[in-house]
């Protein structure tokens, strides 16, 4: 993992949001980089920060949140201080983002092929007389059966999984070279889970794309990420190479995550419950270490500030004063 | 296929002996939706109206105490099953006999009634979605309580505090309206309005799908260990096929209509014999990392409308198919004991 440049390097940044029960502290001195080509998940439980943390690099925050601090370097450009022209200038084109639940994200009153023209005439200089077969490209490259007629299908006319491929579709047009997938496959069936995965992985690679996988089954980024960021309660607790995270758990809230998610041989006495819930991220008094009052290594270090750190050298680091 | 037959060679954490007659038996039920003015403009072919095959003569049964999954994609039929065996939908062809009678017969419209209501229940998928959200968790709870169960007064507000305890739902939390309570914690409450007249039947829609990891164990072990309490069986409804074998003892694969495998739990998961079963396994993801092995599933499944009776419905699909398979539609055939299989050319074990 050792990139010279990472392509998108998150140096501290902190969120929150006003809201009318006071101020929500959503991320705190978040830190991780993404090199160029290299895929990432990011994990931890809902609440836990995942997605604001892209909505904030990427520029597309719910005007009640607010950036405390801190910096996004993506390609040389500081995105947190980019400028509102700036930032469409890159999303879309340079920096993409497949979201949930595709048939709410996709324009339910305008054809998917339609869909896909509109990114390309925005970012790119297509000549208009050449946008359809570009957009039947582009569904074919995510291999919809029949592009040619599924250009003018409305998303409704088309199941869970396609809608899924149509997102990827629009969100690979340009060909960015960072793709955000943000629970790309919660809602879908298991055999189409897989190939919607399987899609942006062999699509990623294709394209030397670097590639965010937002989730909260571990199993799915076991499986396609070279690397792990586990993030608890808008704190980045643990980063490391995938299979050194799943062999040598660090922070004892991975550790927990991990012995909760059911896999192959276990059964369901050795599946392990994370007790208690995720703070209020709106109280005062939050401690130091988010977790603390959910572990069972905790002492009275664990409260204070300054906040134990990430050691941004090591490809394993782990942000707690009692380590496992 | 006989269920007592079948609970000899399952996992039971329980190991008690089966009752006679399964609790449940579903013979060979089948509903057939008609599609509404899709009908020929031909004369002669005017009377045919196209007809979706949502369940298609499918065998089941459910012992005492036992819990049965039952697997599939979406589309597949698993929720019009489910429809029928709670009585809100009539079935086309078929017998479902609950406790020995026959409850197919019984209209949909009048099974509110009869005294076989309270002892079927139900946990919806999305605690969300399924809980009115002007009612407080005591209100959702006591709603059967006082509809099916007659109770009111003292003894209401008594039984309700049992069902909350039951389900570990804090006391003070009962006063609560659904969007002041945590996801695990609305799961409770529609765990706790379902078992709350003490069913012999529930069924459980893909009741973890909507939690987070986290709190999903917390569920499966809270139903696991109701489960033994109460002595309910379990028909567990999810495409999800690691939670279904965590808590299941037997374990139902249904593909467009029909179920393709079905045998002991651990015994399918570890030597899975039809084709879509094995993809289904290789599609979970797990934290060895197996994309590897993964067996990918080409193209869109068969219309589930007028379906060829002589195909296998799989065929276009299965990465096993063959001429045989567009000839003749393949029947259940026990290849080990309790495993039956629908499959022209099983994998081996």
């Amino acid at each position: 993992m050792d990139h010279p440049v990472p392509l998108l390097s998150v140096e501290s940044l902190g969120v929150e949001f006003r809201t009318r029960s006071g101020t929500v502290h959503a991320l705190e001195e978040i830190s991780f980089s993404v090199g160029k080509g290299e895929t990432i998940g990011v994990v931890g439980e809902s609440g836990s920060g995942k997605s604001v943390l892209f909505y904030a690099v990427l520029g597309i925050l719910d005007p009640a949140g607010r950036i405390t601090g801190g910096r996004a370097v993506f390609g040389g450009l500081d995105l947190v201080r980019a400028s509102p022209s700036e930032l469409e200038a890159i999303r879309g084109r340079e920096a993409a983002m497949i979201f949930q639940n595709p048939r709410v994200a996709l324009n339910p009153i305008r054809k998917v092929g339609h869909q896909i023209e509109d990114v390309l005439a925005r970012h790119t200089s297509t000549p208009s007389a050449a946008l359809r077969q570009r957009a039947i490209e582009a569904l074919a490259s995510v291999r919809i059966p029949d592009p040619e007629r599924r250009y003018d299908a409305y998303p409704f006319e088309l199941s869970g999984g396609l809608c899924q491929r149509i997102m990827i579709a629009i969100a690979l047009a340009c060909s960015p070279s960072l793709l955000v997938a943000d629970e790309p496959t919660t809602g879908l069936d298991v055999t189409t889970q897989a190939a919607v995965m399987d899609l942006i992985s062999e699509l990623a690679h294709k394209r030397k794309m670097a590639t965010v996988l937002i989730t909260h089954d571990l199993g799915l980024a076991a499986e396609h990420c070279d690397r792990i960021v586990v993030m608890h309660a808008g704190h980045v607790v643990e980063t490391a190479p995938t299979a050194d995270l799943f062999a040598h758990p660090r922070h004892p809230y991975t550790a927990r995550l991990i012995a909760t998610t059911p896999h192959g041989t276990s059964d369901l006495r050795s599946l392990a419950a994370i007790p208690g819930y995720l703070p209020d991220l709106r109280r005062g008094d939050l401690p130091a270490c988010r977790f603390s009052e959910r572990c069972d290594r905790f002492e009275a270090a664990c409260t204070e500030r300054p906040l134990a750190r990430l050691d941004a050298g090591q490809p394993h680091s782990v942000a707690c004063r009692r380590p496992l | 296929m006989s269920a007592p037959e079948v609970r000899g060679a399952a996992v039971s954490p329980e190991g008690e002996a089966p009752a006679g007659a399964p609790l449940l038996e579903v013979e060979q039920v089948r509903k057939l939706f008609p599609l509404k003015g899709r009908g020929s403009v031909l004369p002669l072919r005017a009377a045919h109206v196209p007809m979706l095959h949502a369940v298609d003569g499918v065998d089941l049964a459910i012992g005492t105490g036992e819990s049965v999954g039952l697997v599939g994609e979406s589309g597949c039929g698993k929720s019009t099953l489910v429809r029928l065996i709670t009585r809100t939908l009539d079935p086309t062809a078929g017998a479902i006999r609950f406790r020995g009678e026959d409850i197919a017969r019984i209209p949909a419209s009048a099974f509110a009634r009869v005294p076989q209501r309270k002892l079927i229940q139900m946990v919806f998928q999305d605690p969300t979605d399924s809980l009115n959200p002007r009612y407080t968790a005591r209100e959702t709870i006591a709603e059967p309580l006082r509809l099916l169960g007659g109770l009111s007064g003292t003894a209401l507000s008594t039984r309700i505090d049992a069902v909350a305890a039951l389900v570990q739902m804090p006391h003070e939390l009962l006063g609560r309206f659904p969007h002041q309570l945590s996801g695990g914690q609305k799961a409770r409450v529609g765990i706790a309005r379902a078992i709350a007249l003490e069913p012999s039947l529930l069924i459980l829609d893909e009741p973890t799908a909507a939690l987070d990891v986290s709190v999903q164990a917390v569920i499966l072990h809270l139903l696991a260990d109701l489960k033994q309490k109460l002595g309910m069986s379990y028909l567990f409804v999810s495409h999800d096929l690691n939670i279904v074998r965590l808590l299941c003892d037997r374990l139902m694969v249904m593909y467009l209509g029909r179920i393709v495998e079905s045998g002991p739990a651990r015994q399918v998961f570890e030597s899975p014999r039809h084709p879509y079963t094995r993809a289904l396994l290789s599609a979970i993801p797990g934290l060895g990392g197996g994309a590897s092995r993964r067996i990918r599933l080409e193209g869109d499944p068969t219309s589930p409308i007028d379906p060829d009776p002589d195909r296998c419905r799989f065929h276009g699909r299965c990465p096993k198919g063959q001429d045989a398979c567009t000839r003749s539609s393949p029947a259940l055939v026990q290849l080990a004991p309790g495993q039956v299989v629908a499959c022209h050319f099983p994998e081996s074990a």
